[in-house]
């Protein structure tokens, strides 16, 4: 009864704070450590796409809905595994930090239902990744938002599929870590799917019609994104009129693949790579007074920050990514803020997908809540949530909102569907587009 | 075409003087130095940071690049491969490659694993128009510097005494000593003059491709060593022979054939080269004492 009033005020107040397009700390009443911060529902709501009325009750929307749709209560165990030692240390803890913002916003938005979190370290290890997966099974977890790196997540995900327990990973993103497993879901894209988007996206603006891609054929990530982007292109109508390749070997000289993009007059490049030959790459093509525009995917993340470039060479370069620590909005200035004072850096993609991760979590856990007539989460076998997971992320009015795309939505196989955000390289900072 | 052809010719002069480093070496201490590339990929970072953190002009950094090397050429020379002179070639070859990682390690520590982008240290210099294509100055300088170097080595290998030394060793060691050669000196020389090379070809590779990583050093390494196989290993003419005709084989198969089979055809060259003249395109046929 008291629960209910207690949740009736505080949507009351989200609504109004929202249409107040107010973004101030009181209106989540509870006076926690990042109560300067809404959720990301609630600053992002207007801009969610209208159709989704859904998600979770910070953008219900009314009052009386949440009120009448039941509550989520309880505590929820929530585990991570990553490596938190080790050479991929630095992927591990931007998760764990991201995470953990996410959650302590999440512990502070309401008393009735908190998050206990149990971060574990795998050091990029499949093996210690199982060990530590055991370990949070002797803790009682509940539901895992792990684990950070491609290999250990295939190890862990088969035992946790066995085990009935509801994966999301934050980053890993091959396809080979949900393939067959229904309880195995993705936040970030997995790569292949970067390629049909970037086509979809180049198609969708009208950037180019002769398109040249180059791509590194001993590299699974290059190629993935090559062969969906190849599909889509064609699907859409654009013309391909080079498609060349290079190796980790052969990854010094590029004059004949720009040579033969700039032959057959090819507007755009598309660059399915990481940014070290991508730097190459520019620096040639500028050498050749070839200017096209460059269009690159997440691997192009990075260029910016290698000592001594030349920030010039880079000048409107496209990229597609789901997340830039420099994007104006509200809900990414608000967790770059808070990251900041938190850890004393800058977060990077690995934190923004972390910090999407319990949020996501979350609000299907609520959404389960408002359409069931409440979910009082404590002692709830993993097993039972993870069916009740399974049906919300797979439900297509289900979608979250977050620093790493708007209105995300999951397949019945655990690919996330987001729209990428595009960024353009200006006077050597990203700029949203 | 002729864009190709002078890319080709660029490339593999940078090849070219890395192969020398290679064949100097087999040539007398009869070993493969497997650590060559390396000691590239550190003469590449050398100067690098003469000229980021130390505000050197890049003449002066190239100089800094090629006194550090030569040293270390002579260390691990001294700590690495002395030891070892009388063991089997097995034993040094396996050292070598010890050498090779232990240098890529180092620089990991060092420099870390984040790339680096080397500046552009013939910003300056007009590029070169010839018909609809320009020459970058890097291209012209690079080959400049690969007959430079090959004509010094060659004249310092027939007129000076330390050179004939040289020859006398690389042709029999035994012998050599009996004439009152200081075969190990004559050894250590080598590899002075080899890595001061090598510190060139850092510069020039890392100026052509500005890349600068712990494993830069690598590949150019295994391909400039194929080039001074394909040349005949142990002759210097070869070396450079070797690298040009690599780097525009390299150049021609990706423009015309594949982008994707560039690397097997470079290599199915060699075989073909090595089947019809087993000892390189001016290799000398050594004909072994029993």
């Amino acid at each position: 009864m008291k629960k209910k009033a207690v949740s009736a005020v505080l949507a009351a107040v989200l609504s109004m704070s929202m249409m107040a397009g107010c973004t101030d700390a009181t209106a989540t009443g509870n006076t926690g450590s990042t109560g300067t911060q809404d959720g990301p529902a609630a600053t992002e709501a207007p801009a969610a796409d209208a159709g989704s009325a859904d998600a979770g009750s910070a953008d219900a929307g009314t009052a009386d809905m949440t009120a009448a749709g039941g509550s989520l209560t309880g505590t929820l165990k929530l585990g991570m595994i990553g490596p938190l030692t080790g050479g991929a240390a630095i992927y591990g803890n931007a998760v764990k930090n991201g995470e953990q913002i996410a959650v302590d916003e999440i512990n502070a938005i309401s008393s009735d239902f908190q998050i206990e979190y149990n971060p574990q370290d795998d050091e990029h290890d499949a093996e210690k990744s199982v060990n530590a997966y055991h370990n949070l099974q002797d803790w009682g977890v509940q539901v895992i938002a792990g684990t950070v790196t491609t290999t250990p997540c295939v190890a862990v995900s088969a035992e946790a599929n066995a085990d009935r327990i509801f994966m999301l990973t934050p980053s890993a993103s091959s396809p080979t870590v949900t393939e067959g497993k229904d309880n195995m879901f993705q936040l970030c894209f997995s790569d292949p799917n970067q390629g049909s988007a970037s086509a979809q996206y180049i198609s969708d603006n009208k950037m180019a019609s002769k398109v040249a891609v180059i791509y590194n054929n001993s590299d699974a990530y290059s190629t993935g994104i090559y062969q969906t982007f190849n599909t889509k292109a064609s699907e859409l109508g654009l013309e391909i009129v080079s498609t060349t390749t290079f190796t980790d070997d052969t990854a010094n000289d590029f004059s004949v693949q720009l040579a033969d993009a700039k032959d057959n007059g090819a507007e755009l490049v598309f660059l399915p790579i990481y940014y070290q030959p991508a730097s190459l790459i520019l620096q040639q093509a500028k050498g050749m007074g070839y200017e096209p525009t460059f269009f690159g995917v997440d691997g192009m993340d990075g260029i910016l920050t290698m000592e001594g470039f030349d920030a010039s060479l880079a000048e409107g370069v496209i990229l597609l990514t789901p997340f830039s620590a420099d994007a104006a909005d509200d809900l990414t200035k608000n967790f770059v803020a808070t990251y900041n004072t938190n850890y004393g850096e800058t977060p990077n993609q690995f934190a923004a997908d972390g910090y999407d991760c319990p949020y996501a979590i979350y609000r299907a856990l609520q959404f389960y809540a408002d359409k069931n007539g409440g979910l009082d989460v404590t002692g709830k076998g993993a097993d039972e949530l993870c069916e009740i997971l399974i049906s919300v992320f797979t439900d297509p009015a289900f979608s979250s909102d977050g620093v790493t795309g708007n209105g995300m939505v999951w397949t019945a196989n655990g690919e996330v569907n987001k729209a990428p955000k595009a960024m353009v390289i200006e006077n050597g900072v990203y700029v949203g587009l | 075409m002729l864009a190709n052809l002078i890319n080709g010719i660029s490339l593999g002069s940078v090849y070219a003087i890395i192969a020398l480093g290679y064949t100097m070496v087999y040539g007398i201490a009869k070993m493969l130095n497997f650590a060559h590339g390396d000691v590239i990929m550190v003469g590449g970072y050398i100067a690098f940071c003469s000229i980021m953190y130390l505000g050197w002009p890049p003449a002066l950094a190239v100089i800094a690049a090629m006194v550090v090397c030569t040293v270390l050429g002579i260390v691990i020379e001294r700590l690495a491969y002395k030891p070892l002179r009388n063991a089997t070639s097995l034993a040094v070859l396996i050292t070598a490659i010890g050498v090779s990682y232990f240098l890529q390690n180092v620089a990991l520590l060092i420099w870390s694993a984040n790339t680096k982008v080397f500046p552009n240290i013939f910003e300056k210099l007009p590029g070169i128009p010839l018909g609809d294509t320009t020459i970058a100055p890097v291209n012209v300088i690079t080959v400049l510097a690969n007959i430079v170097i090959m004509i010094v080595l060659t004249l310092f290998t027939t007129k000076t005494k330390m050179g004939k030394a040289m020859r006398a060793v690389s042709e029999d060691k035994g012998a050599a000593t009996l004439m009152g050669i200081n075969v190990n000196r004559t050894i250590s020389l080598t590899f002075a003059i080899g890595s001061g090379l090598a510190a060139i070809a850092g510069v020039l590779l890392c100026t052509a491709y500005p890349t600068l990583m712990p494993t830069t050093g690598a590949m150019p390494g295994i391909k400039a060593f194929t080039a001074a196989v394909f040349g005949g290993i142990g002759s210097i003419p070869g070396a450079m022979l070797g690298g040009i005709l690599l780097g525009v084989i390299e150049i021609f198969g990706k423009a015309y054939i594949s982008t994707q089979l560039s690397d097997a055809i470079v290599f199915a060259v060699l075989i073909i080269v090595l089947l019809v003249k087993p000892t390189g395109l001016l290799g000398h046929k050594v004909h072994e004492k029993v």
